[in-house]
């Protein structure tokens, strides 16, 4: 077996240019499968990071369901309120309820007037809570706290060169918020979602009056006791509240969501991504196969000769064809290396492109078993392509093929 | 002179070669017998057209014949199966053709190791042989070679060396000279003459009289597919012993 192994590796060492331009199947579909399931971890992180998913017992309840046209809340007709917020902390399964506002308004800074979203952040302790669980820290300047009343903390892109605004605003200089002057005291790191670095966040109080709120809110941020409550607490938040609005089961006008729950819908999400992806690279392998077929077939009829000699110095049936159906494996298999190893590297710079864009630092995820299934199956695929033309290699009447 | 208690290598027994063509049948080579022993030194003779190639090709138990049976090594090919013909064949004959046919992507050792590994010869085993015979066709020094790289009378006696990779009964060489001048010819013609000497079995098919008498011992003469004469060399002269055999063959045809 060794022997037409090596024999085989002799002969693709002669191959021409066609021969390997029929791989490009094969190598397309495994660098999709292999730099898709390398940056699978990276694009979860991503697209969580994106949404503000963070992996605490951090439980979201707001008012209308989602809506895709404005910040979250802003939609309800029925807002949540500083009463409900309050009734919710006084669950046994709730350790801290945290009442937000997120209004979008208009920001002028240097003569240029944008509209953007400004995010309350709360006071004592739950502002400490608050910035634990959004990761805030500052890049320049310093954190709100307690007492700020006209000042503003402000997300990573208002600091770029066309960020936000054409000029980067600095940590002391003044913005305009609906009209009204706020002084930027610091600027937030990158946290890698949109919503966060182009927000402005200021203190509850002055944001509400900013915005005329009242008891109105658009946010409750709930911290559970204990992450095995994390169903028990939805389900009371969820009891509470249709109390709270008299609505029936089935009719809420509002959502309690979980971490688990928001990282499921992106994981289907990401998984119906990911489902395409492999059908389309299924799609290129099979053309790959279909590929090494073709040229195993044009490769049997111009070695007509050398399967005559084979034959006449005494190859049997079942050694042409050895040496032929390894061969198209072979073939195969150089596709599905190639593959891996442009997959990786896709897998490599896309994890460094996702780390820069979120800053976070996620680490590529080189799977053997994904790698040894990789190149076992681009073998597998070309060894099977090359069944039939091997068979019609071995069935050559050696008179025939010796005259060429 | 050949004596008759000598091994019978091949024997050919009244075979017929037909190829269907269309509707009609052409008769490629009718009622030859033909017996090589061993140590002999055998050509087949003939003009083109005469049947030599399919003789050849029969001989060297690569094609089946339509009638007659062919004994190699006193067994009867048309038992064997394809496998275990082709195992046969690469055990006790050895080719060689006139355009060489040298496998073009394996170098001149690899080409010589080929045979050795259709019988399942180890890899060392294979290695040292190949040295060996290369040495013997004077080319050990053009071992890592291609057939590319190298002259035409050079390919031929790689194919030597080749042909006597598994140590065979019977060297089958087909125009062995035909794509060579004359003088690198006789350089190819004068190992197959040592090898005969040495004891080996030579069975040569060519075109060329002078070629054929000058080193066979026997020449079949082949004409339209038949036989048309068989000749012997008796000292330095050949005789006609063909009489007999064509009445025989003609005899049993008729049965």
């Amino acid at each position: 077996m060794k022997d037409y192994l090596v024999l085989a590796i002799k002969n693709l060492r002669h191959r021409g240019i066609r021969s390997w331009l029929t791989l490009l199947g094969i190598f397309i579909g495994i660098t999709a499968v292999v730099s898709l399931m390398s940056l699978g971890a990276g694009l979860q992180a991503a697209v969580s990071a994106q949404f503000g998913i963070s992996a605490t017992e951090i439980i979201t309840v707001q008012a209308g369901g989602v809506n895709a046209f404005g910040p979250p809340g802003s939609g309800a007709v029925n807002k949540l309120t500083i009463a409900d917020s309050d009734a919710i902390e006084k669950l046994s399964s709730v350790d801290v309820s945290i009442p937000r506002i997120i209004s979008s308004g208009k920001l002028e800074y240097d003569d240029t007037l944008v509209f953007g979203m400004s995010a309350s952040i709360p006071s004592g302790n739950k502002r400490k809570l608050s910035y634990e669980v959004l990761e805030s820290e500052v890049e320049t300047g310093r954190l709100l706290k307690d007492g700020d009343v006209n000042k503003v903390m402000l997300g990573y892109n208002f600091g770029l060169v066309d960020g936000v605004f054409e000029k980067p605003v600095v940590v002391g200089k003044t913005v305009l918020i609906q009209d009204e002057k706020f002084i930027v005291v610091g600027i937030l790191e990158k946290s890698g979602s949109a919503i966060f670095d182009n927000a402005v966040m200021m203190n509850y109080i002055p944001l509400r009056d900013l915005f005329d709120y009242g008891d109105d809110l658009d946010v409750l941020a709930v911290k559970v006791r204990g992450e095995d409550s994390m169903d028990r607490a939805k389900e009371d938040i969820e009891k509470l509240l249709r109390k709270r609005r008299n609505v029936d089961v089935g009719e809420e006008d509002f959502e309690v969501s979980t971490p688990e729950a928001m990282m499921e819908t992106v994981n289907s999400v990401l998984g119906g991504v990911q489902a395409f992806i492999v059908i389309i690279a299924s799609i290129s392998i099979l053309v790959g196969a279909l590929g090494i077929v073709n040229t195993m077939t044009t490769s049997v009829l111009e070695r007509r000769k050398e399967i005559g000699i084979m034959k006449a110095i005494g190859g049997t049936n079942w050694q042409v064809f050895l040496q032929f159906f390894f061969e198209s494996g072979l073939l195969g298999l150089v596709g599905g290396i190639v593959g891996v190893i442009l997959g990786t590297l896709i897998g490599f710079f896309g994890i460094a492109g996702i780390n820069n864009f979120i800053g976070g630092d996620i680490g590529l995820v080189i799977d053997p078993i994904l790698i040894g299934g990789a190149l076992l199956g681009s073998f597998v695929i070309g060894s099977l392509a090359g069944i039939v033309p091997a068979m019609s290699a071995a069935k050559q009447n050696p008179v025939e093929a010796l005259r060429g | 002179m050949v004596k008759e208690e000598q091994k019978e290598v091949i024997r050919l027994r009244n075979v017929s070669k037909h190829y269907p063509m269309g509707d009609s049948v052409v008769k490629a080579l009718s009622h030859l017998d033909f017996k090589v022993f061993q140590g002999e030194f055998v050509a087949i003779m003939g003009p083109s057209g005469s049947g030599k190639s399919t003789t050849m090709n029969l001989v060297g138990s690569l094609d089946m014949p339509t009638f007659g049976t062919i004994y190699l090594d006193g067994g009867d090919i048309s038992e064997l199966s394809e496998s275990d013909l082709a195992q046969v064949r690469g055990q006790k004959i050895g080719f060689i053709f006139q355009s060489f046919n040298l496998i073009p992507n394996l170098t001149v050792q690899e080409n010589v190791m080929l045979p050795m590994m259709f019988q399942g010869t180890s890899l060392e085993e294979r290695e040292e042989k190949a040295i060996e015979l290369l040495k013997l066709v004077e080319l050990d020094d053009r071992m890592d070679h291609y057939p590319g790289e190298i002259s035409g009378g050079q390919m031929q006696r790689v194919a030597i060396a080749r042909s006597l990779a598994n140590d065979p009964e019977v060297i089958l060489a087909d125009e062995p000279t035909g794509n060579l001048d004359t003088k690198t010819g006789a350089i190819v013609m004068e190992f197959l003459e040592k090898l005969n000497k040495e004891g080996k079995t030579v069975i040569m098919v060519t075109h060329d009289p002078e070629l054929a008498e000058r080193y066979a011992d026997v020449v079949y003469w082949l004409l339209d597919g038949e036989l048309d004469k068989v000749t012997k060399r008796v000292g330095k002269k050949f005789i006609d012993v063909t009489k007999k055999k064509k009445k025989e063959a003609k005899s049993n045809g008729r049965r």
